[in-house]
């Protein structure tokens, strides 16, 4: 049983472990880098399939009994997110033995890049608040290297805001959780929950439920936390952008889920109600952000932090239904997100430039590049069948629920921004003659690159043909997260 | 103890915050140190301050009785400490790169992210 809890922490680091023995044997390293991320997904599988036939799994690390030791701990929202984890992971492992340079391979992409897994698999994984800490920090650095790996000036300087704001947030998380400890005396996040109830002070708790939310609401990028995000996330080649779109965020915003499902909820009139408008402000600041941009990019991280909003609008509703199509949305966007930054990527490679401007023409000479972003795309607009649809369907259905109109309003204008937004990149990118006069040569994408994206983007068809029984394990997954 | 811990922890907070708004990136670095050895002082503060009482249980009882010095915020601080060492010294390897690829230390000429292209 508890061999599927350990093997997605396990498998990232003896990937990291033997891809650092090599070091400056390349070959090797990047066949580690794609076989390590296989193996993160097939172990994810299996967990998922073991936590749904068994329940609940919990691990004692080092056979300390339950509160004083430190606790793995998986339910079906935990799985899903390692599968998540091992399907971007594999993705982004084959899209970078063509994207990345031999030097940043040389200087040790493939190790970071495990390692980075291995971060986000323990932060998914992790009953224990302190442990959560540490799993972050863990993703931190190895991120904080892979983002200004090449030294590059433009990652040199995102990489300072990055590093900055979450360094900040960190130490933010690192006091609340003393206080944590210091009101409960307990860092187990079951037994914190259980104290926190016993201990009649709701002006405290619902500060220190307001220093996590901020804590993670930076690493999340929530409005009015994200301006770190457009900053740096377009600097690094566009495989590490993809892993980052993929996951980063995705991890604050799962530690919010988490701790705003079993810990803060004495005063879910208060908290809940106070992250239903950040969600509202960041879907709108978001899309309205990346309207104006026109480096592809850039643009696309503007659209990370609109996304992030629906995440947390489902959040805030906290009703069974808004959890579990939070959880269907999450599985919806980090797909599509990452596919997008992929295309991207393909697109810089053929064009040599990532502005709106001075692209063109791609449909015209690789129509099949044009198809793969429009899967996405119109998934991440929500365009029926595809898996945004029914994702942002249970949003709005479970919004009007609970009689929350106003989010419903701003979850639907938004999303027509987001066509919009999409469909300026359709126009300038593809469809829009290109600028020069003789036509570019007809250049061929590898294989490496594209199958990758078009794995992902198969994934959001498939997720909108599955949505019924899809729906189903989010809504379980919803009810262990509340405890029912 | 406590109240004069709490005015140190206030004081870390007051200087680190105001250091990390300088342009300075130096000044960046410093301001970030500051602020998290104050969440290391906080931490440790919240564990209670007893002063020549260890957790150690007597060889004729069973549990702990009376107040004792709770060893858990200890360890929590060791392991922050070292992992904010890490990445300090990270950070000031990222500041010195960028000194010098970008040629000035004013966070305010370090814009090109920003822009447009």
């Amino acid at each position: 049983m508890g061999i599927w809890l350990i093997l997605p922490l396990l498998i990232p680091f003896l990937s990291a472990v033997l891809a650092l023995l090599a070091w400056g044997r390349r070959p090797f390293q990047r066949v580690m880098g794609v076989l390590g991320a296989a193996g993160l997904l097939g172990a994810g599988g299996m967990l998922l399939g073991s936590v749904w036939r068994d329940g609940v799994q919990t691990l004692q690390v080092g056979n300390w009994p339950a509160p004083f030791g430190i606790t793995l701990y998986a339910d079906l929202f935990s799985a899903v997110m390692v599968v998540l984890a091992g399907l971007i992971g594999l993705a982004v492992a084959v899209y970078s033995l063509e994207n990345i340079d031999p030097d940043r391979e040389q200087f040790g992409y493939y190790p970071l890049f495990h390692i980075l897994l291995m971060g986000v698999c323990g932060a998914f994984l992790t009953g224990d608040i302190f442990n959560l800490y540490v799993w972050f920090e863990v993703m931190l650095i190895a991120s904080f290297v892979l983002m200004v790996l090449g030294g590059e000036r433009t990652q040199l300087e995102g990489g300072i805001k990055y590093v900055t704001l979450n360094l900040m947030a960190s130490a933010l998380f690192l006091a609340a959780v003393g206080i944590l400890y210091g009101v409960t005396g307990a860092l187990n996040m079951a037994d914190a929950a259980y104290r926190l109830k016993e201990v009649g002070r709701p002006g405290l708790v619902t500060a220190l439920a307001m220093m996590f939310l901020v804590a993670f609401g930076i690493k999340a990028a929530v409005f009015p936390l994200f301006f770190w995000l457009p900053a740096s996330y377009h600097t690094p080649p566009v495989a590490i952008s993809a892993l980052f779109s993929g996951l980063l965020t995705k991890v604050g915003v799962y530690a919010l889920i988490r701790v705003f499902t079993r810990l803060f909820v004495q005063d879910v009139g208060y908290t809940h109600t106070l992250i239903l408008v950040i969600a509202g402000l960041t879907m709108v600041t978001g899309v309205l952000g990346a309207v104006a941009q026109t480096e592809v990019r850039r643009l696309l991280s503007f659209h990370i932090v609109s996304q992030i909003g629906y995440l947390l609008m489902g959040l805030g509703l906290f009703t069974p239904t808004a959890l579990a199509a939070a959880v269907f949305f999450m599985a919806h966007v980090v797909l599509a997100k990452a596919a997008l930054f992929l295309v991207g990527g393909i697109a810089y490679r053929l064009r040599e430039t990532y502005d709106l401007k001075k692209l063109g023409g791609l449909y015209r000479s690789h129509p099949g590049l044009a198809v793969l972003f429009l899967l996405p795309a119109l998934s991440l607009a929500g365009l029926p069948p595809l898996s945004g649809f029914f994702a942002k369907l249970a949003l709005v259905w479970a919004g009007l629920e609970t009689g929350q109109f106003a989010i419903v309003a701003a979850a639907l204008g938004v999303s027509l921004l987001t066509l919009f937004s999409m469909m300026k990149i359709w126009n300038e990118a593809f469809w829009k003659p290109s600028g020069e006069d003789d036509p570019l040569p007809a250049r061929k994408v590898s294989p490496t690159l594209w199958l990758p994206a078009a794995g992902l983007a198969v994934l959001t068809i498939l997720i909108g043909l599955a949505a019924g029984p899809l729906f189903v394990l989010s809504m379980r997954a919803a009810e262990q997260l509340l405890g029912m | 103890m406590e109240t004069v811990l709490a005015f140190v922890i206030g004081g870390l907070y007051a200087a680190g915050l105001y250091m990390l708004m300088r342009r300075s990136i130096v000044k960046l670095i410093i301001g970030l140190a500051l602020l998290s050895q104050a969440a290391n002082l906080l931490v440790f503060t919240l564990g209670r301050l007893v002063r020549g009482s260890p957790p150690l249980i007597p060889t004729d009882a069973s549990t702990l009785t009376g107040s004792f010095a709770d060893p858990v915020p200890q360890a929590l601080i060791l392991t922050a400490i070292v992992i904010g060492f890490g990445v300090q010294a990270f950070t000031i390897v990222l500041v010195k790169r960028a000194y010098q690829t970008v040629g000035t230390d004013d966070l305010d000429d370090m814009r090109s992210t920003d822009l447009n292209p």
